[in-house]
């Protein structure tokens, strides 16, 4: 049961992450934008505003809750964008192997030797700041380990049995990489998956505390972080709550990502049984 | 039988390209298969049976490729389709099982759907339509319950039955030709028996031509009318299944036919040892000049080992390529 313990608990914080951001409107107490009033300004956290005001008075509260919309958006929007980059690409390299894969593998190591939020910085200077360009910069640019453990299995699952089975069969390149080799190398992809979010919700916080992510005044997590930093002496619950917010959220994502691994995994799953 | 021959494999060499060099690991395969007609290719390990199949269905891969010679399918070359054309050839027209029934199938996928997606993938059915086949194709090969059975993953099926399955997917289509590439090895005796009968009774109900590729000269020959014997890279003799066993003519065949046990020796002859084909098979980059055989042979001589034998027909039907053949 020990093993269970990360996954429900990692499957709980995501959850009430994105309950958080679906609910948004019902559960803020003022609009996270338009109710600011300086008569309410540094307000520390109390019964009336529970994480506080920020210097133009508005609902620290509010404005944490709005802001799981955006990085949560972004956390899973951008991750779904590099599996589907990395799995087509890894998949078919492995499966087809010489120039395309060389090519593939090129281009991962490529990425691999850039550090990704560089990277994702060079496309937002290129875009442009907002949560278009964000999802674009980052849903680009954290491919290369699903690639990797995509095109991995493929090479493995590619002189299975069955494989070689459905070749003889008559199923053609595109219909073997769907039925057959995608399926069984799902387990690690959706591990590998789980994590990425994570760090893209990192990333997110990053790009936008360097003014990059999306434009104030709506607020992500990142971008209060920054806006709190001048701050962070005298209103400490400024950078607190959503500093916390994203922390949570991630160890929610790692501890996912950890207890699905364990349950994914066919050598672990064997150990068990 | 008379008439076009279903498959007809003229001189044909395979190629193995190990960057460096190209040898042959297999040449001067001619052989046909009629309509209906059961033929076994046998043979120890490495002797290009395996790759003489794989080039049938077009499914050589580098470092293999074929040097030459034709493959005719109901008399038109196919040895240069199109992958595409290919493609409608495997599975519809011709089919393969594998010797692991265990890793043959797809571990994540129900084996009805697996069965179904061949109608789906050349008969053009619906799904729906296909799910019903499937269950009609799960029975006829015997597999009780099979509306339920559908439903189960290939790890839920024993060797048997996983076999049965294989075997299911084969036939779905009502292939012209299927080849089994050494069905039963993995499988225990009982269950062998079992499996071979009904892929037996199905293809002889069905008129599907089978060419079984094994190392064991004794269940080929119970199986096929017409055995033909490879020894590295070559077809050595072939003949009527009964005509082998009677009276082999090649003396590697000799060798196999003294070297198989036989139910009751013991008891009649009293304790014997199995007789042995003295050395190992040569590498296929080390192929000996003049006849592949003569290093382990004990009748060869000295144009055995310069000139390689050209084929030999035989009076009783059939061919030896040897020069001292019986």
């Amino acid at each position: 049961m020990k093993l269970r313990a990360n996954l429900i608990i990692g499957g709980a914080l995501f959850a009430l992450a994105i309950l958080v951001g679906l609910l948004a409107p019902w559960l803020a107490h003022t609009d996270p934008v338009l109710d600011a009033n300086l008569m309410n300004a540094e307000e520390p956290p109390s019964w009336t505003w529970w994480f506080g005001t920020d210097d133009q008075g508005r609902d620290i509260y509010s404005r944490v809750v709005y802001g799981a919309r955006v990085s949560l958006t972004v956390g899973i929007v951008s991750q779904l964008i590099n599996s589907v980059i990395g799995v087509a690409l890894g998949l078919s390299a492995g499966y087809w192997g010489g120039w395309w894969d060389d090519f593939v593998n090129g281009l991962t190591n490529l990425m691999l030797a850039i550090p990704s939020l560089i990277f994702a910085l060079a496309i937002m200077a290129v875009l442009g700041p907002g949560l278009t360009s964000l999802l674009i910069a980052l849903g680009l640019t954290n491919w290369s380990f699903t690639c990797r453990i995509a095109r991995a299995s493929a090479l493995s699952l590619r002189s299975q049995g069955y494989v070689q089975a459905a070749t003889v069969l008559g199923y053609g390149d595109l219909r073997i990489m769907i039925t057959q080799l995608l399926p069984n190398m799902l387990g690690p992809i959706v591990v590998i998956g789980t994590l990425g979010m994570g760090s893209a919700v990192l990333s997110e916080a990053a790009l936008s505390f360097l003014g990059l992510g999306v434009r104030p005044p709506f607020p992500s997590w990142g971008s209060m972080l920054s806006d709190a930093r001048e701050q962070i002496t005298t209103a400490p619950w400024l950078s607190v709550f959503p500093g916390l917010a994203i922390f949570l959220t991630v160890l929610g994502l790692n501890l996912l990502g950890d207890g699905l691994r364990d349950i994914l995994d066919p050598q672990s799953r064997s150990r068990r049984t | 039988m008379t008439g076009a021959p279903l498959i007809e494999v003229e001189d044909l060499r395979i190629d193995l390209d190990d960057g460096v060099r190209r040898v042959a690991a297999a040449e001067g395969i001619s052989f046909r298969i009629d309509r209906g007609e059961t033929f076994g290719l046998v043979g120890e390990s490495g002797c290009g049976k395996s790759i003489t199949a794989l080039a049938l269905i077009g499914l050589l891969r580098q470092p293999l490729s074929i040097g030459g010679g034709v493959i005719r399918f109901e008399g038109r070359e196919i040895q240069h389709l199109s992958a595409a054309r290919q493609r409608e050839l495997r599975g519809n027209r011709i089919a393969m099982i594998f010797q692991e029934p265990m890793t043959a199938l797809n571990p994540v996928s129900p084996v009805g759907r697996q069965i179904a997606e061949m109608f789906v993938l050349h008969k053009g059915k619906s799904w729906r339509e296909a799910n019903k086949l499937a269950v009609e194709a799960l029975a006829s090969v015997r597999v009780p319950a099979p509306e339920r059975r559908v439903n189960d993953y290939p790890h839920q099926l024993s060797g048997g039955m996983r076999q049965r399955v294989m075997i299911a997917i084969a036939l779905a289509c009502g292939p012209d030709l299927l080849i089994a590439d050494e069905p039963t090895t993995a499988l225990d005796v009982t269950v062998q028996a079992e499996i071979i009968e009904l892929m037996r009774n199905l293809c002889a109900e069905r008129g599907t031509a089978i060419l079984m590729i094994s190392h064991d000269l004794g269940l080929v020959a119970n199986v096929c009318r017409r055995v033909a014997v490879m020894y590295a890279g070559r077809i050595v003799e072939e003949r009527g299944s009964a005509d082998i066993f009677r009276a082999p003519s090649h003396p590697y065949t000799q060798g196999l036919v003294a070297s198989l046990p036989r139910l009751g020796s013991r008891a009649a002859l009293g304790r014997t040892r199995l007789k042995e084909i003295a050395g190992v098979v040569p590498a296929i980059t080390n192929f000996p000049e003049g006849c592949r055989f003569n290093p382990r042979c004990t009748q060869a001589t000295g144009i055995c080992r310069t000139v390689a034998p050209q084929t030999d027909l035989l009076e009783a039907g059939g061919f030896v390529r040897c020069y001292h053949h019986a």
